[in-house]
């Protein structure tokens, strides 16, 4: 390459400058820290915070005790045996002590015994399960069909959305109580009917009671999560990338499911979180009433109201399915929060 | 104003109806009536009552005659209990609940509000923490355990207050708390949140910088920004509170307007299960709608159209 003689005082420009980079420029231009994702950056920030990721553990622990501890316990929830009904926590009946004496290991009866002779501890436990198990489907639906309901309103807008508001205002009026009791009965019937056929020997297994649970938790309280859905939608479809993407010819079926669902991820997943422990709740009041799970199956709230009766002798068959309503609904909550707290575009800055 | 009061009246109107129509379809939808639980009712009495209560018509005529009946203010004759109007059991009912509903409003504003308020000034302090644990862990007790919490301390083991009816003030004082128990800590939550996002407005530090006192700051500025939310919550709240709580009427056996729904649900009372939802609807309805206009009031931002 030619030299080109240069000037200190012209304004030239220096060949230098358009050379190809060398080794060491190139390192300067190395990405120091990775660039960090939603996913990323949302779970590093939940890892930090040590009250949400306890009651993580703590969600984790309480589903290893209803879920796993049951198929493992020496008692079977239904199990009823003659002669111990009714004993305190950590009492052995005359027929166990009889058979302890002859040496054989009888595993004790953590909480007692209820009236029928069934162990309290396994009763709880199993109630937790189901108690759990509502929550957690009930949580589901309700995100399913109140994040598209809410994304259809909130996308369309104008009169649709009138409609579509409406119908949510009216669910929101009727008293839930009455709705609950009345499908209750009505679906009582036919449920027991359909899971005469062979294709739903399952729900036998679950109970028309909880099946209708479920429909009823469907059909009432999916109306918060619209809600909730509408507005953030509302705000997400002003975005450049759903113009771009309707200029592309997207339809509203695609914007909805590929690009405005997909971007309030954070707020379903925090509202689901948060939505669990007020399904339990619920789950815990209908079965309080007698309207919830049926029995044998023991639920929380069923377990609590039949305590109720024999509570001043008792105390403790009313305190321990308490308990673990408090001690689950609590760790719902404070994960809920973090999780909030995580993910939260909004909170983000603070 | 007075045309958007106008117009959210009519939707209301609206909205009332369709609730009425509802209940009415689905309730009659089910199975069983109102005269199948008692016994040795032979098919002929049945038929009479049926007859007395215009039930043996068919439905559609049922719900034009009690259409009819309601839109002249007539809620019908209650079938279970005998020659009283649905109006004068709710008339009889609604006042107990709805004053243990108030007092427990009360309440839970007066503790909520400020409680909110106080953790959300001493941020990341003792009393902060300690507030948010106390009313985390508060809005995790389910009512029937701190019905039963508070009977077994004050009735069983301190023998201080009375567990069951309503016969003097003293009776009134468990089941207020247990009802504003949730409410108080959920608004505590609500109140410290808001504040926390209002003491961050540029506003607040204008106030500062202009030598707004303290005191003045917060009083002016920070507490009526920050009631929004909570305002917005009392409506549906105050809707709940004051139309009974099933539970803790059953737990301290209050003869409310809570215990009565779910036992004319049950014993398929259908005059009066029409009449309680369509009150207890009208009262949701117009709860929400007196809390938005107080919104328009406390927050000049807001244009109600």
């Amino acid at each position: 390459m030619e030299e080109i003689k240069k000037n200190p005082l012209s304004m030239q420009v220096s060949m230098e400058d358009f050379m190809p980079a060398s080794g060491e420029d190139k390192e300067s231009l190395v990405i120091m820290r990775e660039s960090v994702g939603f996913w990323k950056d949302g779970i590093r920030r939940f890892r930090k915070n040590k009250i949400a990721m306890s009651a993580f553990f703590l969600v984790l622990l309480i589903m290893i005790f209803c879920f796993i501890v049951p198929a493992f316990y020496p008692y079977k929830y239904e199990q009823q045996m003659k002669g111990s009904e009714r004993l305190a926590p950590m009492q052995y009946s005359k027929v166990e002590k009889a058979e302890m004496e002859k040496g054989e290991k009888i595993f004790p009866h953590l909480l007692g015994t209820d009236q029928n002779g069934r162990d309290y501890m396994i009763r709880v436990l199993v109630g937790g399960r189901v108690s759990m198990t509502v929550g957690l489907v009930a949580s589901v639906l309700i995100l399913m069909i109140g994040s598209v309901f809410g994304a259809i309103a909130g996308y369309f807008g104008g009169i649709i959305d009138m409609i579509m508001m409406r119908i949510v205002d009216i669910i929101y009026t009727v008293p839930d109580v009455l709705i609950i009791i009345l499908l209750a009965q009505t679906l009582k019937f036919p449920l027991e009917k359909l899971s005469m056929l062979p294709a739903f020997t399952w729900m036998q297994k679950l109970g028309s009671n909880m099946i209708s649970m479920f429909i009823v938790f469907a059909l009432l309280y999916w109306v918060g999560m619209a809600r909730i859905v509408r507005s953030q939608i509302m705000i997400l479809k002003q975005s450049e990338y759903v113009t771009a993407a309707r200029a592309l010819g997207a339809g509203p079926g695609r914007i909805i499911f590929k690009h405005l669902i997909v971007n309030c991820i954070g707020t379903l997943i925090v509202t689901t979180t948060l939505q669990i422990p007020s399904s339990i709740f619920t789950e815990s009041f209908l079965s309080f009433l007698g309207l919830g799970v049926q029995a044998p199956m023991p639920s929380l709230g069923s377990l609590a109201s039949a305590a109720l009766n024999g509570f001043q002798t008792y105390p403790e068959k009313l305190f321990a399915p308490a308990f673990l309503i408090f001690i689950i609904i609590l760790s719902f909550n404070l994960l809920g929060d973090g999780l909030r707290d995580a993910f939260d575009p909004k909170l983000k800055q603070q | 104003m007075p045309k958007y009061i106008l117009k959210r009246a009519i939707m209301s109107l609206i909205t009332a109806f369709l609730v009425a129509t509802m209940t009415f379809f689905v309730m009659n939808m089910v199975p069983g009536g109102p005269f199948l639980a008692e016994k040795a009712v032979t098919p002929q009495a049945q038929a009479a009552m049926e007859a007395k209560y215009g039930l043996d018509k068919p439905l559609i005529k049922q719900y034009t005659t009690y259409m009819t009946g309601l839109l002249h203010g007539d809620f019908g004759l209650s079938i279970k209990k005998r020659g009283r109007t649905v109006a004068q059991i709710i008339a009889v009912k609604f006042p107990v609940s709805a004053r243990i509903g108030g007092m427990a409003l009360v309440l839970a504003v007066l503790t909520g509000v400020p409680l909110g308020a106080v953790a959300a000034f001493n941020r990341g302090k003792f009393l902060d923490n300690l507030i948010i644990v106390l009313s985390t862990a508060g809005i995790a007790i389910p009512s029937f355990l701190s019905s039963t919490l508070l009977v077994y301390v004050f009735t069983t083991k301190l023998h201080l207050l009375p567990s069951l009816g309503l016969k003097d003030a003293r009776s009134y004082v468990m089941p207020v708390i247990a009802l504003a128990l949730y409410p108080s800590f959920y608004m505590a939550r609500l109140m410290r949140s808001s504040m926390l996002d209002v003491m961050g407005q540029d506003y607040m530090r204008t106030a500062r910088a202009k030598g707004v006192t303290t005191f003045k700051s917060i009083f002016k500025h920070a507490l009526r920004n920050a009631i929004l939310p909570v305002i917005t919550y009392l409506g549906p709240l105050l809707a709940s509170l004051m139309t009974g709580s099933f539970i803790v009427e059953k737990i301290f056996n209050i003869p409310g307007l809570g215990s009565e729904f779910v036992s004319c649900i049950t014993s398929r009372d259908y005059p009066m299960i029409m009449g309680t939802t369509i009150f207890l609807a009208v009262f949701v309805i117009v709860m929400n709608l007196f809390v938005d206009i107080a919104y328009a009031f406390v927050d000049p931002r807001i244009k109600l159209k």
